[in-house]
């Protein structure tokens, strides 16, 4: 019988864009590289970091054989710590039971249940996403079979919200719509809103009955406090709209491969809560079953401990501000160079990235001559610059731009 | 500034059914009866009804505790020893297929998640290609393929006459398909029968297979749970790699390894050349990216740790003969308890032909509620029960509750 070859068709799939660029950057042997591309947290030395209450975490379960099924107490638990993290201990929703909630695979894993969740009870509606926003929402939604549609968000000319036109997208949204927002620290622009802006956008959601999803990547890193980062969702939820968020704890606690993160829903009422989840652990059930349990227990392990937990706040302002001082450094290093740009956007952005500005063939040349490596969209990862690479970094992106800038020195042109 | 709630959004979503399986264990605990048995889900017990820790997997933890090692997010395609690793534990390290670099290997979330993985895969790649499953077959099967848009229809499998395979209904049923579906196997230990075909069956099976051109895709949840031999286990996918055909196989870790809780398992694509491999496993990545980006690291790592490690391999196979043992013992001691007591005549060998943690016991609906209401025995509706929750101590009971709904209960 000769052989069946069945799998001609299949193309190879292009690199994603953001793991490619780690995959580009452990095959380069230069001992200068610099990797700015994923959004993973280093110390001044550049090296990963495990937090030292996960360290504590870990040795507490140690020995613990929960191996065949997250008990439904761990499960509730973890669940109810994430919602308080993300809704504050005094919400009204919180207190009341008024929410539904199970862990997923990280962030990733929460806004693919939700997406999910999404075309099974709302199959015709939008999901609107910031200009530009993750790039992998994209394919979320799109695997998950989700219209989706873009709302203004970033102005490239003033590096800064385009808020007029994103409060016109909400008012010309078809009602009943849903909005994915980052509640801070956006990616990849590091552009919030200001708590005023917020407030306005809030109101204008309600009008139309829009769903307002957020995407909760980055709690803690934008102002280094876990609650003022959660400012906008308070205000939403003052305001009386139904809220979900997809949290991660891959960057806030460093359990990145362990893939733990929540997804929750503010309800009504606690009967609803429980509908919705039994459908969310339905859709789970059939896509891999239940999160892994090491990840779920050291999340609920640390949020639960109180000792363990206050660790975990003092470690996660120290992560916010170093990055907030390589942001300075970076600034005043290029301005010392003599760079005749203007450089403030790298302070003035907020959380893990800085959304440089810079062109395609600067980022090539990045690339190429000196080995530093960053996602096409010109993002660069500043948990990635340390005191030892941030002036070679600076004299880089001072080359690249520099030689370039006399042929486009016409005032008013977007520039970089 | 605040604008009232309007008409619930959520008014429509209703409460999802309980799952089956789930659900009787839930049962289980609220009975209050002291001679309680849970033969409901499938998870390994020990002879004191505990669970079961392997030693090696505790091993292995501490190793990584001690190591310290880091939490930096996975590649999509998963830790690059696991993968090695279960292929290799699959297959064979020495099997050509290995050598020619013709498997494409993804780390997925134990079976579960690698079944969803290569259902998308079928969903993208082969529009309209129906999957035929084993009737009966895990409940979860059809879950899976319903949610990845998969259409499915099933061929006859289980002969409730014989208690045994419809061999001749499940190679005709196959037959019958249209050209280029995909037969679900199970590679060993069949669930919910623990029904095998035999390896000439295999052969006849892999012959009308290749006949219309279909694809194989098996799942292999208890490698070293049907014979107690990893190597005998894997024999079904092995024959069918070594007429050069190209199969899915997906593989978990959850029971023979214990590691159910850490998702850990893998899809396998077996092609007919390396380029095909290399681009069916961009494309599983491409799959994996929108479900949860990249894969869990510490039951990957444990995984790899064990199989790794010459001393914990053994380690791991004398602990996986000793599981495979003990349910062994409790199917024997099973059968001779029914066979003493059971005056009526009837031929409960079946019970000894069955392979793996389950068996098929032939009850039906109502017999099986009389198991639990009668005798608090604890099973799934369809006469399954799992072998791993009986202990020696415990089988005269059974063999009790057995005989008086099979003969008194219709």
């Amino acid at each position: 019988m000769s052989i069946v070859r069945r799998f001609e068709h299949v193309s190879p799939a292009p690199k994603d864009p953001i793991t490619g660029v780690t995959e580009a950057f452990l095959a380069d042997p230069s001992p200068n590289k610099i990797n700015l591309g994923v959004g993973a947290y280093r110390d001044d030395e550049g090296r990963p970091v495990v937090l030292q209450c996960v360290r504590d975490a870990e040795a507490k379960i140690a020995g613990s054989e929960f191996l065949e099924s997250v008990s439904a107490a761990v499960n509730s638990k973890m669940v109810e710590e994430s919602c308080k993290l993300i809704y504050g201990k005094d919400s009204d929703a919180v207190m009341e039971g008024r929410f539904a909630g199970i862990q997923a695979l990280s962030g990733t894993g929460a806004c693919r249940l939700f997406a999910e969740f999404q075309r099974r009870f709302y199959p015709n509606s939008h999901m609107y996403f910031p200009a530009p926003t993750w790039s992998n929402h994209h394919n979320i939604w799109r695997d998950a079979q989700v219209s989706a549609r873009n709302f203004c968000y970033y102005d490239p000319q003033s590096k800064d919200l385009n808020f007029e036109g994103l409060i016109n997208d909400i008012k010309n949204a078809p009602e009943g719509s849903f909005f994915l927002l980052h509640p801070c620290a956006h990616n990849p622009t590091g552009v919030d809103p200001t708590e005023e802006e917020w407030r306005e956008i809030s109101y204008y959601l309600k009008v139309k009955n829009h769903f307002p999803f957020f995407d909760v990547a980055y709690q803690g890193f934008a102002s280094g406090v876990m609650d003022k980062d959660a400012r906008a969702i308070h205000i939403f939820l003052q305001d009386g709209h139904l809220v979900a968020c997809a949290q991660s704890f891959a960057k806030n606690m460093g359990l990145y491969g362990h893939r733990v993160g929540c997804l929750s829903f503010i309800c009504d009422d606690s009967k609803q809560a429980v509908a919705i989840k039994s459908q969310l652990q339905q859709i789970a059930r059939a896509m891999y079953g239940s999160p892994p349990v090491h990840g779920v227990l050291l999340v609920s392990t640390i949020l639960g401990d109180q000792a363990i937990k206050a660790l975990w706040t003092e470690e996660i302002k120290i992560m916010a501000d170093r990055i907030q001082g390589m942001r300075a450094t970076l600034r005043e290093s290029l301005e010392k160079l003599g760079s005749p740009l203007n450089w403030e956007h790298i302070t003035s952005q907020v959380g893990m990235f800085c959304y440089s500005g810079l062109k395609a063939e600067q980022i090539d040349r990045l690339v190429r001559e000196f080995h530093v490596y960053m996602t096409s969209d010109g993002r660069i990862s500043m948990a990635g610059v340390t005191t030892g690479n941030v002036n070679y970094l600076a004299n880089a992106i001072h080359e690249v731009t520099n030689s370039g800038y006399e042929e486009s020195q016409i005032l008013g042109e977007s520039g970089f | 500034m605040t604008v009232g709630v309007n008409v619930s959004r959520f008014e429509g979503i209703a409460m999802a059914p309980p799952d089956p399986i789930l659900g009787v264990s839930e049962a289980f605990r609220a009975d209050t009866n002291e001679k309680k048995l849970n033969l409901g889900v499938g998870a390994y017990r020990t002879e004191e009804l505990q669970p079961y820790v392997l030693k090696v997997v505790k091993k292995a933890e501490n190793l990584m505790l001690e190591r310290g090692e880091n939490k930096e997010y996975l590649p999509i395609e998963g830790l690059a020893a696991f993968n090695k690793a279960t292929a290799e534990l699959l297959l064979g390290a020495d099997n050509p297929v290995m050598k020619e670099g013709r498997i494409a290997t993804v780390q997925g979330l134990s079976g579960t998640g690698s079944l969803r993985l290569a259902s998308a895969l079928i969903e993208r790649y082969f529009p309209g290609a129906k999957v035929l499953i084993s009737s009966p077959t895990w409940g979860n099967h059809k879950n899976i393929f319903n949610d990845a848009r998969v259409p499915w229809s099933e061929y006859r499998y289980y002969d409730p006459k014989t208690v045994g395979l419809d061999f001749e209904g499940m190679v005709a049923d196959i037959k019958a398909a249209p050209e280029g579906s995909f037969i679900l196997l199970h590679g060993c230990a069949h669930n919910p029968t623990g029904i095998d075909p035999t390896p000439e069956q295999w052969e006849k099976i892999a012959d009308v297979i290749q006949e219309k051109n279909h694809i194989p895709f098996f799942d292999v949840a208890y490698q070293g749970f049907a014979s107690g031999s990893l190597d005998q286990d894997a024999a079904s996918v092995r024959l069918f790699a070594a007429r050069g055909m190209e199969i899915l196989v997906a593989q978990s870790y959850s029971k023979n390894l214990g590691l159910y809780a850490e998702r850990i398992g893998a899809i396998n694509v077996v092609c007919s050349s390396a380029d095909a491999a290399a681009r069916v496993k961009s494309q599983l990545k491409r799959l994996a990216r929108p479900m949860y980006s990249n894969p869990p690291v510490h039951g990957a790592r444990i995984v790899a740790n064990v199989v790794g490690d010459p001393a914990l391999f053994g380690e791991w196979k004398a602990e996986m003969e000793l599981m495979a043992g003990r349910i062994k013992n409790v199917r024997q001691k099973l059968y001779d308890s029914l066979m003493a007591k059971d005056k009526s005549g009837k031929d409960w060998s079946f019970i000894l032909k069955q392979i793996g943690m389950f068996s098929f016991t032939g009850l039906n609906k109502a017999q099986s509620e009389n198991m639990t209401n009668k005798w608090h025995v604890y099973m799934t509706k369809d006469g399954r029960i799992s072998l791993a929750g009986l202990s020696l101590a415990k089988c005269e009971y059974l063999a009790d509750a057995i005989i008086d709904s099979y003969h008194n209960v219709s």
